[in-house]
């Protein structure tokens, strides 16, 4: 609401129905944007917490021929390919939001018109590279 | 700007540019993992697998990667912990499991690179 400054706008501005009151949060939908940016930070915890099984992935498998077999049967385990495709679809989105980013740093995708379209490309990409991770292992 | 002595380089210009290059490390490591796996990874052998990741190089840049990755990890966790928890002791009890965690996550990764 602009301040006018004319009469009528100052009467509604003193109006006790027009005062501020306090959102409720619940009920608002987020934008694109912000959706984009809180799967950014979901994403890159979930990396750290799937780092060490990476880890134990890596020292298995090179661990002799018979680690290397255990590391690849481990695979077919449905619950363990989950996991290792969990933290695979993370890396997707995290690669991909983190590139728009760097791309916000540079002054690209930062309008109004932009960035919800940069968000929707980002999240197109991710959801691309995340079906592919599935493929991939499965 | 948010300072804090708990941040990386205790400045946050600091740890803007650190998270972009350690991220440029990160993403440079994943091409190269993801490309060489799913180039090779269908019929891979031990051998394969062996001499690929005991090349000098790899050992370098996977080392690297793990640096790039700790700092990039607290900087991120810093930023989330800040942001969400409001309660100091919740807070700092936290960021120290992450401390330790990032701490055995490079030892683990440097035992595992250089003992095979």
């Amino acid at each position: 609401m602009k301040f006018a400054g004319n009469k009528e706008g100052l009467v509604h501005m003193a109006s006790p129905i027009d005062r501020p009151v306090n959102l409720d949060l619940t009920t608002l939908n987020f934008p694109i944007t912000a959706i984009a940016s809180i799967l950014h930070r979901v994403s890159g915890v979930v990396l750290f917490l799937g780092s060490p099984v990476l880890l134990a992935l890596l020292a298995l498998s090179l661990d002799g021929e018979a680690g290397f077999s255990d590391a690849l049967a481990l695979f077919e385990h449905g619950l363990f390919a989950f996991v290792v495709w969990g933290i695979l679809a993370a890396l997707s989105y995290h690669f991909v939001a983190g590139i728009k980013h760097l791309f916000m740093d540079m002054g690209y995708g930062e309008t109004l018109e932009s960035g919800p379209l940069f968000a929707k490309i980002s999240l197109v990409l991710a959801v691309t590279l995340m079906i592919l991770a599935g493929v991939w292992i499965w | 700007m948010v300072t804090s002595v708990l941040n990386y380089g205790r400045s946050g210009v600091h740890d803007w540019i650190v998270q972009r290059f350690s991220a440029l490390v990160l993403a440079a490591y994943t091409l190269v993992m993801v490309g060489w796996l799913a180039m090779n990874g269908s019929d891979l052998t031990f051998l394969q697998w062996q001499g690929f990741m005991g090349q000098t190089w790899i050992r370098i840049f996977s080392l690297l990667a793990i640096v790039a990755m700790a700092a990039h990890a607290w900087i991120g966790l810093w930023t989330v912990a800040t942001d969400y928890m409001k309660h100091r002791g919740l807070r700092v009890g936290f960021l120290g499991l992450i401390a330790i965690s990032i701490f055995v996550y490079v030892v683990w990764g440097v035992s595992i690179l250089w003992g095979f």
